[in-house]
């Protein structure tokens, strides 16, 4: 079938298998291999990207589901040489190892820190009403649904607190 | 040239000191870096040559038998099953292919078939769809319900054991279980292969390449040099990608077959029945001391499982026999050959669970005799290797054990239940580390440009453990150059050989390898200079000897090009070669649920220089974690009926997560092994994982008062003997 993605800001026209996931169409026909396959059912979270600034498992949704949808992958939250703030502290905190699960954890994180701005409350929140303190409890918590067997976690929480730091005081600087 | 190390005798004084560039150690981020947090790093099925096919494995659903038959699907370009597939995966550094012939049966989940079509959909639906007939044999699954083989080099006695529990004071016998472990990395074995007339180039995770391309090209019945094997990132190994696998040979004898290149990709549930499980353990440990907490027996029993035939079998006891000292002494290492998939080596193979289960009765020991469990162990550290009395090679438990009681405040440790806080008991506990040290073959090639920048290239592989940041330094510490101007080339069997990343031998041996490679540049630049090469000082791209500082660029006219090759020697066996450290934990057991949360953690670690304190750190925080999911989580439980995995994928599996994982606290202690060679460096990767989760189980003890003998320690067991 033919479907458009509006992926990264461009959009992409692809004939599809109906059961391609949208994990395979970024993988298998568009080349996009920044986006991981660890588990294929939801289990792992290294295929996360996100659509419509929410994260999803890509694994999980059809191709054909995300027709429509703005998506956003790894590929377009920065560059090697132009790396989000976030990427960077993933960088400088050495928040991974192999780096198999980290474009995961990044979208993960990216829509995660968005979450928190927008009051949703967690299992580790103090209350159901935000602000929320960014403890390494509540960003734990949040983050459990990306699995790293390296085990980078300690490392990954303390690159989000940092960025989430960074960005607030850029934000109240402006 | 190339400059060759038999490392034969220590080397106390290590030239690296002498170099000026101040690189080597220092915290620096990845190389690669970059290219991993941005998803353009390219693992094993990340590339797309044209034409590609996609095939999905077919795996058998009886315990052991033969394959009477399989029904074309439709939707498939074909069905394969040829004779040279193999049942299970190659053991690391084997010299040939492990055993093949699809069409009998060794255990549930092996794979017999590949089925190939133009899109991944189409082939694993017609994968999903066969119909297989079998001829079903019936086959031992349960390791308890055969009589095990005994291999006699296994075993070993000292002294009367027996006796020395009879009239020791106190002493512990218990027994203790733990399950299958899967190392689970998070990406799915894969390969890609495409033929060139006569010439394959398969570009897979794979560990070890140099031995990989041995076993491939036995596999496949082609010569080795007709093989290319390319693993530039791979996404986790933990030993699971230490030999080939059946979806690497599968795909080279499908696009030979098929005349187009073809991509097998495991599905996690594949990679939990083909990669190499951790054989469950049965161990019993005997302990016995005197009055004063001095040991005077150790017994060690391991009952182990693999397939028949199959030549590795868990080295459980590994350590115990140099750890600590005492008269009386048994080893016993018995083989169950059963019909569950085949077991390999898992991160950290024998100590993990070995030092795991041994810290555990030691913790036990300690309270039967009411001493310190920290001044028990210190009480007991043997000077030399007891048995053989060869020294060690350097020794620094005690260090890890005094530092670390005093960071984690082990004073602060009250008896078992005495700790409350609302519906949690809170514990300490801790464990000593230690894992066998190892230095294996290597080679490298440098080369340094009139430009002043060098290329590393060697088929080690970089498999989260930092090999490019690492080798990358130790170049540029001997070459004198910023970081920047080094330039690291991997994975790819058509550099020099590298025995690989296996063993935490890897930034050792050809960290070393790489450092004898740039002696052997520095020899040429010195010759350029006019001077001996110890009279010259490289820093900064500049040449310096004696009055006269030149650029690089006005020394080398052409590039200078060094090999570099590193083997064993006598230092293997003059001296006991191990590293050493502590485990701390605190947790939290909940009188109502039994469930465990770990509070703190904190690991002291010894394994020579430090090459990287950013990526070193990093691997024992790994490490620590992967003890937490022995000791809490994890359990690849199998179906009594037929042996297969039936927790297999992450869902069931449980590997640690972020919300069980608390700031985390590494530190290490500073030592150099001259025995090692001129790198002074030992392992790293394995041993924080060895006693991790003996810290955790101590800590349970300390909190509630229960021990768990029978592993992982989840809720069920815990609220089982609870009595709130």
């Amino acid at each position: 079938m033919d479907i458009t993605l509006d992926l990264n800001g461009t959009s992409h026209r692809l004939d599809v298998d109906p059961r391609t996931t949208l994990l395979d169409a970024l993988r298998h026909d568009l080349g996009l291999t920044g986006t991981k396959k660890g588990c294929d059912h939801g289990q792992c979270g290294a295929c996360t990207v996100l659509m419509d600034g929410r994260r999803i498992n890509s694994c999980l949704t059809l191709a054909c589901m995300a027709e429509g949808k703005e998506i956003t992958t790894i590929e377009g939250i920065g560059t090697p040489d132009q790396l989000s703030p976030l990427q960077q502290q993933f960088l400088d905190h050495d928040g991974f190892q192999c780096g198999y699960c980290t474009p995961g954890q990044i979208c993960s994180a990216t829509a995660m820190l968005e979450e928190i701005a927008a009051g949703w409350p967690s299992h580790a929140s103090g209350s159901l009403e935000g602000p929320f303190d960014l403890s390494h409890a509540e960003i734990a918590e949040r983050m459990s649904g990306n699995l790293c067997r390296c085990a980078a976690y300690s490392n990954i929480v303390a690159a989000i607190r940092q960025a989430a730091k960074a960005d607030a005081l850029h934000k109240d600087a402006a | 040239m190339t400059r060759h190390l038999r490392v034969d005798e220590p080397i106390h004084d290590s030239p690296l000191d002498q170099m000026a560039q101040g690189v080597l150690g220092q915290p620096l981020n990845r190389l690669e870096g970059p290219l991993k947090v941005s998803g353009r790093a390219t693992y094993a099925a990340e590339s797309r040559p044209r034409g590609m096919a996609y095939g999905v494995l077919v795996q058998a659903a009886i315990p052991a038998g033969k394959v009477l038959g399989i029904e074309d699907a439709p939707g498939a370009i074909a069905v394969i099953q040829d004779k040279r597939m193999i049942r299970y995966a190659a053991q690391g550094l084997a010299e040939e292919g492990p055993k093949a012939g699809p069409e009998e049966v060794e255990y549930m989940g092996q794979a017999i078939a590949l089925v190939v079509a133009d899109s991944l959909e189409a082939a694993r639906h017609a994968a999903q769809n066969l119909k297989i007939r079998y001829d079903v044999q019936d086959v031992p699954v349960d390791p308890t319900a055969v009589v095990p083989e005994l291999p006699p080099k296994k075993q070993s006695s000292t002294g009367d054991l027996d006796k020395a529990m009879q009239q020791a004071p106190f002493s512990v016998d218990a027994v203790w279980h733990t399950p299958t472990h899967a190392a689970a990395a998070m990406e799915p074995h894969a390969a890609i292969a495409e033929w060139d007339g006569d010439s394959v180039t398969i570009r897979a995770g794979l560990q070890m390449l140099s031995s990989n391309r041995k076993q491939m090209a036995d596999a496949l019945g082609i010569r080795p040099k007709k093989l290319r094997l390319l693993a530039p990132y791979v996404g986790g190994g933990f030993g699971s990608k230490l030999g080939i696998n059946a979806e690497a040979v599968a795909a080279a004898i499908a696009a030979r077959e098929l005349g187009r290149p073809v991509q097998v990709v495991m599905t996690r549930q594949q990679v939990f029945d083909l990669a190499h499980r951790r054989s469950e353990t049965r161990q019993r440990i005997r302990l016995a001391c005197d009055h004063e907490g001095r040991l005077t027996g150790i017994g060690h029993e391991a009952l182990v499982s693999n397939l028949p035939g199959s030549d590795f079998s868990e080295p459980v006891t590994q350590a115990t026999p140099f750890t600590y000292a005492a008269a009386h002494r048994q080893i016993v290492h018995a083989v169950a050959r059963i019909h569950r998939s085949c077991a390999g080596s898992v991160r950290a193979p024998g100590e993990a669970v070995g030092v795991t289960v041994f810290e555990c009765a030691l913790d036990e020991l300690a309270e039967a005799a009411d001493i310190d469990p920290v001044a028990l162990r210190l009480r007991n550290i043997p000077t030399v290797e007891p048995d053989t009395e060869r020294p060690f090679s350097s020794h620094k438990l005690a260090e890890a054990l005094h530092e670390g009681a005093e960071r984690f405040n082990w004073s602060e440790r009250r008896p078992p239940r005495q700790r409350v806080e609302g519906e949690w008991f809170i514990g300490m506990g801790m464990a000593t580390a230690v894992r066998v040290n190892q230095l294996v073959e290597a080679r490298a090639k440098v080369t340094l440009g009139p430009d002043g920048r060098a290329i590393v290239e060697t088929d080690m592989t970089d498999i989260g453990t930092g090999t490019y940041t690492i080798l990358g330094q130790i170049a540029a510490e001997a070459l004198g150059l910023p970081q920047e101007r080094v330039e690291v080339r991997l994975g790819d069997t058509d550099f020099p050989p590298a025995t690989g990343s296996g063993g935490s031998f890897g930034a050792a041996s050809s960290g070393t390898s790489v450092y004898l490679a740039c002696e052997e540049v520095r020899q040429q630049i010195a010759k350029a200079m006019g001077c001996e090469a110890v009279d010259l000082t490289l820093q900064n791209g500049l040449a310096r000897a004696g009055n006269v500082e030149k650029p690089l660029s006005d020394v080398i006219q052409s590039p200078l090009v060094g090999e570099g090759y590193v083997e064993p020697g006598k230092t293997e066996k003059s001296v006991r070669q191990a590293t050493w450290g502590s485990h701390w934990a605190e947790v939290a057991v909940n009188r109502w649920t039994g469930e465990v949360r770990v509070r703190r953690m904190l690991g002291l670690f010894s394994c020579g220089r430090i090459l990287n304190e950013k990526t070193a750190r990093s691997q024992c925080l790994g490490g620590m974690v992967f003890g937490m999911g022995i000791a809490l989580t994890e359990a690849l439980e199998h179906d009594p009926r037929d042996g297969h995995a039936v927790t297999r994928d992450l869902g069931e599996y449980h590997i640690p997560c972020h919300a069980d994982v608390p700031h985390l606290e590494v530190h290490f202690v500073p030592e150099r092994d001259p025995y090692v060679g001129p790198l002074q460096a030992k392992g790293i990767g394995e041993l924080s994982i060895c006693g991790s989760g003996a810290a955790i189980l101590n800590a349970i003890h300390n909190a509630c008062g229960i021990r768990v003998r029978d592993l992982p320690a989840t809720p069920d067991k815990i609220i089982a003997a609870l009595d709130p």
